[in-house]
C-alpha cells in the first residue's frame, strides 16, 4: 500500500480511535436521593458521556438576577457571587443528580435542576434568605464524652455497627496515616461501636472527620431521635461544607458547635480578602456593626483560646479559627500560608450572611420530562429520515462516490458527538436540530469536490489527476464558507445565550468535523479507490 | 452518470430587475404586516405566563376560553398544541399584576381555577409552565442585533481579506436582505418568535453567506481565467457553472429541513418554518442580489487594479440573452463516462 494512504489511515484509526474513546460509557459520580434516608449520597453510574440539556430532560430552569425594585443595588456582580455562594451551600437539598449553578453575565443566576418537578419548593430553597452565625466549638468534649452512651444506645435499638473490621473507636489523626491510627485504637477499645467507629478524631477539639462514603450513614445516625436526645444539652452537631483529602482517602467534617450563636450575619457589616503585610498571609478583615462589637468583645473575651465556628445555613465554612484576643467592631482571621483565594472564599460566606442578596426570578421553566422525551423522539424520527432522504439523493446521483461520502458521514456523526463529549458540551433541542441540518451543510463539502471532479474530467483530465484538482480547486469555495459560518457562530456563541449558545457550539464542532471527514477522509477513500484498482477508466461519480 | 443542469447557459441576471421587484413586493407584504399585526412574540419577549395541559377528553377551544374570561385573563391565547387534547393557554401579566413570580403564580393558578371549571377537576394535566420576565427576551432582542452587526463586520473583514472589498459589500447586502425578507416571512406567517427562531434567523444568516460565498469564489476564479469578458459575462458564467452544486446541496439541506418541518414535533416547527424559507431566500439572494448588487457596486466604483478596470466595463458586447461561455463549449469533450 501507498505510504501515503497508510499515513492518512493511521490518522483516520487515530481519530476515530479517540472519538470512541471519549464516547465509551463510563463510571460517572451522581448524587442521588438516598430511599431509606432522604438525603443525599453519592454513587456511581454507568452512562454515556453526553449531557442532556434541561429541555430534553426534563427538571427546572431558574434564572435569578438581584432585585434593584427597591432601589439600586451597587455592586451586583458582588451581590450575585454572594447569592451563588449561599445557592451552591444549598446544593444537597435540590434533590437533582446534577444541579447546575452558574453566574451568566455579570448579574444574573442559573440554576437547572434536571428531573426537579415542584418549582414552589425550588424557589423557596434558592429564594430563602442566608443564615451567617459563628459558634463555639466543642471544647470541653461534651460530645466525646456522650459517645460511648450513644453507642449503647443505638445497639439497644439494634443498629449493628457495619463489618466485623471496621476501623472503631475514637482514633487520632496525625497526618494521612489512618489505617495504623485505626488498628491502634481497635486494640484499646474491643467492642466497637456503631458510631463511635465512623468518627475519627480532628485536630481541633469539636472536630471529627467521617470518611467520605459513610457521610450518608453517619447523617441519617445522627439525625435518629434516639441519638438527638442523647447529645449533649447545649451542644449541636454541623457539618463542613465540603469533602477534604487527608492522605489518600476524602473526609468530611463533622463539628460538635455550642447550640447557642455568639454571633449573627445581621451584625456583620463588611468583609473582605487581603494580604497581611508584615507577615504576608492571607488575611480576611471583617466589620462589625456597634450592637455586634459589644457583643462580640464580651464573647470573645470569655473565650480567648477557643475555636469558633463560621456557619453558613448549617454548613461549617472552612476550618475555624482559634480566637487569640478580646475582639470588638474590627477583627480578622489569619488563614497563614493558604492562598489568597481561599480568603477571598470565607469573606464572601462572611458577605453571603451579612448582606443577603435579594433576588427576583427572571425566568422559570418547568419542563416535563414527557415534554422532552416526545421532542428527542420526534427530533430522532425527523433525523433518520433527514439522512435517509441525504443518503438517497447522494448515492443516486453520485453512485460509488456518493456512497464514500455516506461513509464518511457516518465518521462525521461519530466526530461530532466525540466533540460534545470531549468539550462537555450540553446536547439541547434548538442543539439537536442543528446536528440534524449540519449533516446537510456537511453533504455540501462532497457536493463541491464532486461537481470539481465532474468538471476536471469533462475537460479532459485523467482520473487521478481529475480527482487530485478536484480536491484542490473546491478547496477555496469549502474553506471561505466554512471559516466565515464558523465565525459567525462564534459571534453567536460569545453575543447570545442559552439556547442560542446551544445551537452555536453544535454547529461550530459540526462544521469542524465535516471538514475532517468531507475533505481529509474522503480523499482517503478515493485513493484507495484508486489504487486498488489502476487500471479504471471511468470513474463512478 | 446522472447530470442535472451541466453546461447550463442561462441569463440570470438578466432577470435582476424582476427579481427586485419580486422581493420588493414580499418586503413591502411583510412590512404590512409588520406594521398592522406586528411580531407574534412568544412569550420569553413579552413575559407572562403560558401552561400547557392535557384533557383527558376533547373540549371546545370556546369553552376554555369563556372560563378564562371569567377568571379574568381576558385576551389569552388558547392554542392546540399538538395533538386534539393538548393545548397551550399563553397570557401575559396584567397590567396590575406584579411582574415575575407573585404575578405569574396568580397567572397560573387563574388557568388551574378556569381548567376546573370548564373541564372538571382531574381531568386535565398540566404538562408545562414556564413564567418569564419579560427582560431575558428584550435582552436577547438587543443581543441578537448586536450580534448580526458584529457577524456583518466580521464577514466584512473577512471577505476583504479572502477577496475584495466589493465583494463583502455585495455579500452583506444580500445577508441583510435574507434577514428582513425571513423576519417578512416569520410575521406574514404568524410563527411564533421564541429564542429558538431567532437561533434559526441567525442560522439563515450564516447559511445565505456560504452559499453567496460558493459562487463568488467561482467569480474570482473566472475573473483571473477569462480577462476578455465583462463582469456580467462572468456573473452569469459562474451561476451557471456553480448551478449543479446549487440543486445538489439545496436539495439534501431542504430534504432535512423539510422532514424535521414535518416530523420533527410540534416543538422545533417555527425553527424548521423559518429554516426552510431561510434556505430557499438564502439560494435567491446568492444569485439574484448579491450578483447584482456586485455589478452594480463595480459600476459605480469600478475597480483600480487592471482586472478590475478590465472586468468591469459597461454593457456586455454579445447579447445577453446568450453569454458566450466559451471554455465550455471550445473544450474538447472526453467520451461521457457511464455506468
Amino acid at each position: 500500500m501507498d505510504k501515503r494512504i497508510r499515513n492518512r489511515l493511521w490518522i483516520i484509526v487515530g481519530l476515530v480511535g479517540l472519538s470512541v474513546g471519549s464516547l465509551v460509557p463510563r463510571n460517572t459520580k451522581q448524587r442521588v436521593i438516598d430511599r431509606e434516608t432522604g438525603r443525599m449520597k453519592d454513587t456511581t453510574v454507568r452512562r454515556l458521556p453526553i449531557n442532556l440539556g434541561l429541555d430534553l430532560q426534563g427538571g427546572i430552569h431558574l434564572a435569578l438576577e438581584v432585585d434593584q425594585s427597591k432601589g439600586p443595588v451597587p455592586d451586583c456582580a458582588d451581590a450575585i457571587q454572594r447569592a451563588e455562594k449561599v445557592v451552591r451551600t444549598r446544593i444537597d437539598e435540590f434533590g437533582t443528580t446534577e444541579p447546575v449553578v452558574q453566574i451568566q453575565g455579570r448579574c444574573r443566576l442559573i440554576v437547572e435542576l434536571a428531573g426537579e418537578k415542584d418549582p414552589a419548593r425550588a424557589k423557596s430553597i434558592v429564594q430563602r434568605t442566608a443564615f451567617l452565625e459563628f459558634r463555639i466549638t466543642d471544647m470541653k468534649g461534651l460530645f466525646k464524652d456522650a459517645l460511648p452512651q450513644i453507642d449503647a444506645g443505638l445497639r439497644k435499638a439494634g443498629v449493628k455497627a457495619r463489618g466485623a473490621n471496621a476501623p472503631s473507636a475514637v482514633a487520632q489523626l496525625f497526618g494521612g496515616d489512618t489505617t495504623k491510627a485505626a488498628r491502634d485504637s481497635a486494640a484499646e477499645a474491643n467492642t466497637p461501636g456503631v458510631l463511635s467507629s465512623l468518627l475519627f478524631q480532628g485536630q481541633l477539639p469539636g472536630e471529627f472527620l467521617v470518611p467520605e462514603e459513610q457521610w450518608p450513614l453517619v447523617d441519617s445516625l445522627m439525625n435518629r431521635p434516639d441519638v438527638t436526645s442523647l447529645i449533649p444539652r447545649g451542644m449541636e452537631l454541623r457539618w463542613g461544607a465540603q469533602s477534604e483529602s487527608r492522605g489518600a482517602r476524602a473526609y468530611r467534617a463533622l463539628y460538635a458547635v455550642e447550640a447557642r450563636p455568639i454571633i449573627t450575619g445581621e451584625e456583620l457589616v463588611k468583609a473582605s480578602a487581603r494580604r497581611d503585610p508584615v507577615t504576608n498571609g492571607s488575611v480576611v478583615t471583617f466589620q462589625l456593626s456597634h450592637r455586634g462589637a459589644r457583643k462580640f468583645s464580651d464573647e470573645t473575651a470569655r473565650h480567648i483560646g477557643d475555636y469558633m465556628a463560621i456557619i453558613l445555613d448549617g454548613r461549617v465554612q472552612g476550618q475555624p479559627p482559634v480566637i487569640r484576643s478580646q475582639i470588638g467592631a474590627n477583627g480578622q482571621i489569619e488563614l497563614g500560608s493558604k492562598p489568597l483565594q481561599e480568603a477571598s472564599d470565607l469573606a464572601l460566606v462572611l458577605r453571603a450572611g451579612a448582606l443577603p442578596a435579594p433576588l427576583t426570578i427572571v425566568d422559570e421553566r418547568a419542563i416535563s420530562a414527557t415534554l422532552g422525551a416526545d421532542s428527542i423522539h420526534d427530533a430522532v424520527i425527523a433525523g433518520v429520515v433527514g439522512v435517509v432522504l441525504v443518503i438517497v439523493i447522494m448515492v443516486g446521483y453520485y453512485r460509488m462516490s456518493g456512497a464514500l461520502a455516506v461513509a464518511a458521514l457516518t465518521l462525521y456523526c461519530l466526530f461530532t458527538l466525540a466533540g460534545l463529549a470531549m468539550f462537555g458540551f450540553t446536547l439541547t433541542l434548538p442543539g439537536l436540530a442543528g446536528f440534524v441540518l449540519s449533516i446537510g451543510i456537511a453533504v455540501d463539502a462532497n457536493v463541491l469536490i464532486f461537481e470539481r471532479i465532474r468538471e476536471e474530467l469533462v475537460h479532459g483530465k485523467s482520473l487521478r489527476l481529475a480527482v487530485d484538482d478536484g480536491f484542490l480547486h473546491a478547496m477555496n469555495a469549502i474553506v471561505d464558507s466554512n471559516v466565515s459560518t464558523i465565525l459567525t457562530a462564534l459571534i453567536l456563541y460569545a453575543v447570545g445565550t442559552g439556547p442560542v449558545q446551544g445551537f452555536a457550539i453544535t454547529l461550530i464542532i459540526g462544521i469542524v468535523a465535516s471538514m475532517i471527514s468531507a475533505i481529509f477522509v474522503v480523499k482517503t477513500l478515493f485513493l484507495m479507490w484508486l489504487n486498488r484498482r489502476p487500471d479504471m477508466v471511468t470513474l463512478s461519480i | 452518470m446522472i447530470r442535472l443542469f451541466a453546461n447550463a447557459n442561462y441569463d440570470f441576471i438578466k432577470w435582476r430587475r424582476v427579481a427586485f421587484s419580486l422581493t420588493g413586493g414580499i418586503m413591502l407584504i411583510g412590512a404590512i404586516f409588520l406594521a398592522t399585526r406586528g411580531l407574534n412574540y412568544s412569550i420569553e419577549f413579552t413575559g407572562g405566563t403560558s401552561v400547557q395541559f392535557e384533557v383527558a377528553h376533547r373540549v371546545e377551544t370556546g369553552k376554555i376560553r369563556a372560563a378564562l374570561d371569567q377568571v379574568g385573563l381576558r385576551g389569552a391565547d388558547i392554542y392546540n398544541f399538538g395533538s386534539d387534547t393538548s393545548y397551550q393557554v399563553r397570557a401575559r401579566l396584567g397590567a396590575n399584576a406584579s411582574e415575575g413570580d407573585a404575578g405569574t403564580q396568580a397567572v397560573a393558578d387563574s388557568v388551574a381555577r378556569a381548567l376546573d371549571q370548564s373541564v372538571g377537576q382531574g381531568q386535565y394535566q398540566i404538562a408545562q409552565r414556564q413564567s418569564v420576565g419579560p427582560k431575558v427576551g428584550r435582552e436577547l432582542q438587543g443581543k441578537a442585533l448586536l450580534a448580526i452587526l458584529v457577524s456583518f463586520l466580521v464577514t466584512l473583514i473577512y471577505l476583504a481579506v479572502r477577496f475584495e472589498w466589493r465583494f463583502g459589500l455585495a455579500a452583506v447586502v444580500a445577508t441583510a436582505h435574507d434577514i428582513v425578507a425571513t423576519i417578512a416571512f416569520i410575521s406574514v406567517m404568524h410563527l411564533e418568535v421564541s429564542l429558538v427562531v431567532v437561533g434559526a434567523v441567525l442560522t439563515v444568516v450564516g447559511y445565505s453567506l456560504n452559499d453567496t460565498i460558493i459562487i463568488f469564489d467561482r467569480v474570482r476564479e473566472n475573473l483571473r481565467k477569462y480577462r476578455r469578458q465583462n463582469l456580467y459575462e462572468i456573473l452569469n458564467l459562474s451561476i451557471n457553472e456553480t448551478l449543479p452544486r446549487s440543486v445538489l446541496t439545496h436539495g439534501t439541506t431542504i430534504a432535512t429541513t423539510l422532514s424535521l418541518l414535518i416530523l420533527g414535533g410540534e416543538v422545533i416547527r417555527p425553527f424548521a418554518w423559518v429554516m426552510s424559507f431561510g434556505i430557499f431566500t438564502g439560494t435567491f439572494s446568492s444569485i439574484y442580489i448579491a450578483a447584482p448588487v456586485l455589478l452594480w457596486i463595480e459600476k459605480r466604483w469600478p475597480g483600480e487594479d487592471a482586472r478590475g478596470a478590465r472586468a468591469f466595463g459597461s454593457r456586455p458586447a454579445t447579447t445577453p440573452s446568450a453569454p458566450a461561455a466559451p471554455a465550455m463549449s471550445s473544450q474538447p469533450r472526453t467520451p461521457q463516462p457511464t455506468r
